[in-house]
């Protein structure tokens, strides 16, 4: 195959001489995508931008070469460099939203690219935008030429600028994390658009990406980035079959999935490296625990394997293979060790709870914001963030609540902690009611339940010590007698989410991510809470981080008999740590009942087609099929002002009938754990019955 | 939208009546009419009579809020407060202590106030632009740092320096100008030039260096590597997509001045014997003149929330997101 | 001798220690010293600072006020002199007392106006009289007057060369024993470190030629009064000072509650202090602070029973105009602060707090203080030179300081009406362009570098 774009020893730094992508050569065939798959910070993003260079101020192209079509860009003068800019090569981005010019309208914006690469103006480029937004999927042509980014949902701003890039016939296309800002059902949606373009035109895909999901769905050749540099590169199936480095091993063993629900996740200790802070040897060396002395010494080289697969490793270094070490086959590995956890597995399963205790009840909560307009501020309306959700967890259990963004899960988990005033239901916790209790009254509650944030960074205060993060709910709950006594909690602490003592006195920004989370789950654990609302606790973290936390919550549940409230949008962590799942569409909840029951046997076609959306890689690391049948969904989720009538789900729903459109489903009991809200359910249980 | 225009438009009413109240708090509570009298008269040859004669011509020998010796609505009609306050939302100001009308004197004066100002803004405006969009576009070179080397050195520079200094240039040396008056008509233009070169050269270092952190701020964002990624070039990335969204910060700032255009400027005109608004307000403060003062600050309030709706206007204008929802 | 405190005095000294204490806490924490040691890294911010303490210096000085008790005492009662005089005073003595008889141009020795002389031969002759101090010293002014003036400034400025050297080893000897360094020499290698030497020895070296020239000559000229200019402009400096710091002071309170209030709490509190703020703002700040200095005015003049000493009218005019500018230009940042309030209510660790039940007192001065410092402490700095530059207009324009209290306002005022004599008489104004232009000018160089490195939004990787 010819290769239309080949990098050589590409090596891009900050001005002060730091190297952010050290030597790295990858060749793209035509028609081919290409992945280059990395956690953040590794440097896939800006080997992109030196493809297009479009480097930010301060940083620099330090020498290399790239060819495309057999013509070096990196020497090219300025002037021809915009020509091949959106011509032969175009670029999307990760964040929709923010990259389309806000005051522009969607055609003008891709007329822009027609006129500068194609030559075509007025009407003839109107005509041709149009065609481009039908070819990407959007319905309403005309009248999305004339809407304004604002006017568009994030799925159809990523439908835009494809467009946009298609605009110029590109051969190469570069798409940094496209999907990553996304909901999985959309995700799907563009993954599968950018296939068919690709079908339709031929034309090669860079995609740069941390998803291991979205590498399985649509990737030719994968290369993995750690630090810079590529560590490894194989055909799709091939690495995905037999991982050679030790980095990209531990990245499918740290997946999370139901097989692994038992034990712990092999989660790679420590996180990324800082940029510059890396020594002469191995890069991974630090979190390998297969290296030796001279993975610290002595920087590998790059070794073709016998099945052409190319690797960093000294564990490949044909002296090394033949003498002192087996490269260990992860596959086997892997397997053994999962039989060894086998046993345990049943402990994440207890029997039956009865309704009687029950730790946290919620009946019918409804959460619903006010809209005003007018000249006198009237309310003309509501948002339904929460409408009419009831759920229960027993001691010690783990409910998650599944959803897409916008379907109101987190207002959900703030509603219980009454951080917002829950409109109507009750949220009993522990017995007692806490909707509309007084402040004073709800405090005494409080330490019953606390909550983890998304985000780690926001989530603690960047101006206090560890120390007094920690002792802030201990000081106002009055839970210790004195201050010896809650300095020595604090250390306790500390253990317990693995941190060191001496962290105590230090601040926030002196933590990466996985460890402020860790602080942030001392926090809430310490006024010994019986129930944690976790909200996304691991989606702003890298993989190998991911498992960390994930571990440290399986634990801690084990250890203090903890309830977790788990509210995420990811399947496979959800089927890893949960025991029962609630599936939430427009602040409502479709489906309820065992992660068994709803991840193996989804009945609600919301259900279906979340769960069928995501390839399920599991921990040896090949792609299972889910035996599900694929659901894809039409559309994107409407807004919560103004839900459809009937289901809420019947417009993107592929079962649709009259009766959807009419009422919303009750619930139908599938069995003693197991709700569905669908018609469906009505029809076949009628039929059985 | 509409309905938004309209509720700002009704929010003027409240705050003019806060202006208002504070105006009368501080020209009629802190200081007794009498106090003031005093004052004019001068302190010595002050009698008891000549006091009542004084507060008399002025119409301040009214009750303040409330005349308990009045009938009917002139209870509240019949005082200070009425006559010297509720009249201003008329425009209705009195007279100035010369005896002149307030309001036909501040007509005939809006005229000459808003030949230099007008100018001043609009050639400023396009002026501090132009420059900052130089720098940005030279940003991180040697020319940029001289830019702005050059700004923060102008803007350390006070106002009343480049007045005289320009005057003391430009009317002396070389003879270009007449220093100071003014006449009406097309001559009006060689009193005009002097103030209005001065008013713009005043202006670049602080305007110059605002503006060039908003377009600074405005050409890191995403969508501005989207345009670069399209083949566009710098020039067109800057005038095309940048100055758009850069002018919604600017216009915020921009906008909300130009209805106090009419109100000219102090110092200017007081230097270059303008007979406009600023000059009348300079004069008014040193005559102690509060019956002027309070027209103007009256005035200035008004101006300047005429100037609050027009921003929410200019936004509709330049902001999709603003105009359709 | 008997000390007085004016108010400005007193809030002065209130503010020093106020500094003091704050630099002496920051000290402690790493995370509050972080963004100060970006600024020690910035050769403009070091040298802007070093200028910036040189006025600080003398406008402290000038603020140790005292009155002289006079020699006759009544009824064995000491009797103090109306005048208040400052320590600053006491050290210009020599600038202060030397008074000519009207204007004379800087270095002269002749009076700037003709008068009528006798000769020694009993003639009239209408000529330039010689100035009682500037240049009294020399015989044959054609002959010795250059040479005397070359010769003094070199001297001085070798003086202060030495000085200067003499206080660099200081420095530098204390700075080892305290770090226990013991290297012999000290290599300086950090341009910081490198600037500030070189400005300290240039500074040291200019002031020593000044210093000895003022010594004989006026080095600015006098003004119409006689009154040496240089001393004049000296004395503007804690004007300046004052208005800059003081009415910063007064905003803040109102700023920083009203603004984190009306964030925090939203609903009707916020209704009512945006509309508190609007009414404010939409008065033109010139006219407000017009109309309430006018009635501040009329207040003082009505109780002259209020006042010891005339030193202690421009005094409470001074702050009194402090107050109202800052009663006026709180709004601003009132608004700033309601936007970051607005912002960081949302954040996550507000509601890990909230989610604890800690009050919302608690929550303000815990989470939401500390975390808009950093725009206070931008704002103070960035309005300062702004303040410094209003006083002037606002002197100019009649509504400023006491005309008795020497700013560089009134020193413009002054001068201006000079403008149009012939030769003209340029050089007060050319002392007051030069002062506010060095103070304003290091001050806004120096905030620029602390806004470089408090703003957060900036990454300050290296």
């Amino acid at each position: 195959m010819n290769n239309l774009l080949s990098v050589q020893a590409l090596v891009t730094a900050l001005n002060s001489g730091t190297a952010i992508v050290d030597d790295i050569s990858f060749d793209i065939a035509e028609g081919e995508t290409f992945a280059l798959l990395g956690e953040s910070g590794c440097g896939k993003s800006m080997t992109a931008l030196s493809l297009m260079r479009l480097l930010p101020d301060g940083v620099h192209l330090k020498q290399g070469e790239v060819h495309l079509a057999n013509e070096n860009i990196l020497t090219l003068p300025e002037r021809d460099m915009r020509r091949i800019r959106g011509g032969r090569m175009a670029m999307i981005f990760q964040e929709p939203g923010l990259s389309l010019n806000p005051v522009m309208t969607v055609g003008t914006q891709i007329a822009e690219a027609l006129a500068l690469h194609q030559d075509m103006h007025g009407a003839m480029a109107e005509a041709r935008c149009a065609e481009l937004l039908e070819q990407v999927g959007l319905s309403d042509v005309q009248r999305r030429l004339r809407a304004y980014p604002f006017q568009l949902s994030g799925g159809m701003k990523q439908r835009v600028m494809i467009a946009m890039a298609l605009a110029g016939q590109p051969k190469l296309l570069i798409a940094d994390e496209p999907t990553t800002a996304l909901d999985v059902t959309i995700q799907a949606q563009v993954l599968q658009l950018l296939r068919n373009t690709q079908q339709q035109s031929g034309m090669s895909i860079l995609l740069i990406t941390h998803d291991l999901g979205v590498v399985a769905q649509i990737a030719h050749q994968v290369a993995v980035m750690y630090a810079g540099q590529i560590v490894e590169q194989a055909p799709r199936a091939q690495l995905f079959a037999h991982p050679a480095h030790p980095y990209t091993q531990k990245l499918f063993a740290a997946l999370p999935h139901a097989s692994s629900a038992g034990h712990a996740l092999a989660a790679i200790s420590g996180s990324v490296p800082a940029l510059g802070s890396t020594g002469v040897g191995c890069r991974f060396a630090p979190r390998c625990d297969q290296a030796w002395a001279r993975c610290h010494a002595e920087m590998p080289g790059w070794t073709i394997l016998p099945n052409k697969q190319g690797v960093r490793c000294h564990l490949y270094d044909t002296n090394e293979v033949s003498t002192t070490r087996q490269p260990p086959g992860i596959s086997a590995s892997q397997a053994e060790q999962g039989s060894s956890h086998k046993g345990t597995m049943s402990d994440g399963v207890h029997p039956q709870h009865s309704s009687t205790n029950y730790l946290l009840q919620v009946e019918n909560l409804r959460v619903h914001f006010p809209i005003y307009k007018g000249i006198l501020q009237r309310t003309v309306g509501y948002v339904k963030a929460v409408d009419g959700v009831s759920l229960a967890i027993a001691a010690g259990r783990t409910l998650a609540l599944v959803g897409e963004s916008g379907c109101g899960k987190t207002t959900v988990g703030k509603a219980l902690l009454q951080l917002v005033q829950p409109t109507a239901g009750s949220v009993r916790f522990a017995g007692n009611d806490l909707v509309g209790l007084g402040a004073q009254q709800l405090r005494v509650q409080r330490a019953g339940m606390q909550m983890i944030f998304q985000d780690p960074y926001a989530s603690l205060n960047p101006k206090m010590r560890v120390a007094e993060i920690l002792q802030e709910g201990m000081d106002v709950l009055s839970i210790g007698k004195n201050s010896t006594e809650r300095q020595q909690r604090i250390d306790e602490l500390l253990d317990q989410v693995g941190l060191a003592q001496t962290s105590k006195w230090r601040y926030p920004h002196e933590f990466s991510g996985g460890q402020r989370q860790r602080i942030a789950i001392a926090r809430a654990l310490a006024v010994n809470p019986s129930l944690l609302i976790c909200d996304e606790p691991t989606s702003a973290l890298d993989v190998s981080v991911q498992a960390q936390i994930l571990n440290l919550l399986k634990t801690l549940q084990q250890e203090l008999g903890l309830s977790y409230l788990f509210i995420s949008h990811n399947l496979a962590v959800v089927e890893y740590l949960a025991h029962e799942v609630c599936v939430m569409y427009l602040g409502r909840i479709v489906e309820r009942g065992t992660v068994a029951e709803v991840m193996r046997a989804p009945r609600h076609p919301y259900t279906r087609a979340l769960i069928s959306a995501v390839p399920h890689i599991d921990g040896s690391g090949t792609l299972s099929p889910c035996g599900i049948e694929t659901v894809r969904l039409e559309g994107e989720m409407p807004s919560p002002t103004n839900p459809p009538q009937g289901c809420y789900f019947h417009p993107r729903c592929p079962h649709a009938m009259n009766v959807c459109r009419a009422d919303y489903p009750e619930a139908t009991h599938v069995s003693d754990t197991r709700q569905v809200h669908c018609y469906l359910e009505t029809t076949e249980k009628a039929k059985q019955g | 939208m509409i309905a938004y225009l309209i509720r700002r438009i009704l929010y003027a009413f409240p705050v003019l009546i806060g202006v208002n109240l504070l105006t009368f708090f501080l020209f009629f509570v802190v200081n007794t009419p009498d106090d003031m009298a005093r004052m004019q008269l001068g302190m010595k040859r002050v009698t008891p009579e000549a006091i009542e004669k004084w507060k008399q011509q002025q119409g301040y020998d009214k009750p303040l809020m409330l005349n308990t010796q009045a009938a009917g609505m002139s209870k509240i009609s019949d005082t200070v407060f009425f006559e010297k306050s509720v009249r201003m939302f008329v425009f209705d100001f009195g007279y100035a202590n010369d005896g002149r009308n307030i309001a036909r004197e501040i007509q005939t004066r809006m005229l000459p106030s808003l030949a230099i100002a007008l100018p001043t803004f609009v050639v400023g405006l396009l002026l501090y632009i132009t420059f900052a969009l130089f720098m940005t576009l030279f940003r991180g070179t040697a020319l940029d740092t001289l830019g702005v080397a050059l700004c923060v050195f102008l803007m350390s520079v006070s106002g009343l320096f480049y007045i005289i200094g320009g005057q003391f240039l430009a009317g002396k040396l070389w003879h270009w100008v007449p220093i100071s008056g003014y006449v009406g008509g097309a001559d009006s233009i060689k009193f005009i030039l002097l103030p209005v070169l001065i008013g713009v050269v005043s202006g670049i270092g602080a305007s110059g260096r605002w503006y060039r952190t908003i377009f600074l701020e405005e050409i890191n964002k995403d969508y501005v590597r989207t345009a670069r990624a399209k083949g566009l070039s710098e020039l067109r990335v800057l005038f095309g997509h940048v100055l758009k969204n850069a002018m919604i910060p600017i216009l915020t700032g921009v906008v909300v001045v130009i209805p106090l255009l009419f109100m000219g400027s102090l110092l200017t005109e007081s230097f270059f014997g303008i007979p406009g608004l600023g000059s009348y307000t300079i004069d008014a403060i040193n005559a102690q003149d509060f019956g002027v003062v309070r027209a103007m600050v009256f005035l200035g309030s008004v101006l300047y929330i005429v100037g609050l709706v027009l921003t929410d206007i200019s936004y509709t204008l330049v902001d999709p997101r603003v105009r359709l929802q | 001798m008997m000390p007085v405190v004016l108010w400005t005095d007193a809030m002065i000294f209130l503010l020093l220690a106020t500094i003091l204490a704050g630099a002496w806490h920051i000290r402690k924490w790493p995370h509050l010293m972080l963004p100060w040691q970006r600024v020690a890294t910035s050769s403009m911010g070091m040298v802007s600072l070093l200028i910036l303490s040189l006025f600080i210096m003398v406008g402290l000085l000038d603020s140790l006020h005292y009155r002289i008790a006079l020699p006759d005492k009544n009824n064995g009662q000491t009797v103090y002199s109306a005048e208040v005089v400052s320590a600053f005073d006491a050290l210009a003595s020599g600038l202060k007392n030397r008074t000519e008889k009207t204007y004379s141009a800087p270095m002269a020795v002749y009076l700037y106006a003709k008068e009528s002389m006798e000769t020694p031969g009993g003639e009239i002759l209408r000529d330039h009289p010689r100035l009682r101090f500037g240049g009294a010293h020399l015989q044959n002014i054609e002959r010795d007057w250059l040479g005397d003036v070359v010769q003094k400034a070199v001297y001085g400025a070798l003086a202060g060369l030495l000085l200067g050297v003499l206080l660099i080893a200081a420095v530098w000897i204390l700075f080892l024993r305290q770090r226990g360094d013991h290297l012999p020499l000290p290599k300086i290698t950090d341009s910081p470190r490198k600037a500030l030497l070189i400005t300290t020895l240039l500074l040291a070296t200019f002031f020593g030629a000044v210093a000895n020239l003022a010594a004989s000559y006026h080095v600015l000229g006098t003004d119409k009064v006689g009154q040496d200019v240089l001393y004049l402009a000296l004395k503007s400096i804690r004007t300046g000072l004052v208005i800059g710091t003081i009415t910063t002071l007064v905003t803040l309170p109102f700023a920083l509650l009203l603004g984190v209030a009306a964030g925090y709490f939203r609903g009707w509190v916020d209704d009512i202090i945006q509309y508190i703020y609007t009414v404010l703002s939409s008065i033109p700040s010139v006219l407000l602070i017009a109309a309430a200095v006018l009635m501040m005015q009329v207040t003082i003049e009505m109780h002259p029973e209020w006042f010891e000493t005339s030193a202690a009218r421009a005094d409470v005019r001074l702050l009194s105009l402090c107050l109202i500018l800052g009663l006026t230009s709180w709004t601003g940042l009132c608004r700033l602060l309601r936007g970051e309030t607005l912002k960081l209510r949302e954040l996550e660790y507000i509601q890990a707090a909230q989610s604890f039940g800690v009050s919302s007192p608690r929550i303000i001065t815990q989470h939401i203080m500390p975390n808009v410092m950093h725009i206070v402490l931008i704002a103070m700095v960035m309005d300062f030179s702004g303040l410094v530059l209003a006083e002037a207009v606002l002197s100019y324009v009649g509504v400023g300081v006491d005309p008795s209290t020497m700013s560089f306002g009134t020193l413009i005022n002054a001068a201006r009406l000079e403008m149009g004599r012939e030769p003209i008489v340029w050089w007060t104004l050319a002392a007051a362009f030069g002062f506010m232009l060095v103070l304003v000018l290091a001050a806004n160089l120096f905030a620029d570098v602390v806004r470089d490195a408090f703003d957060p939004r900036l990454s300050h990787k290296n």
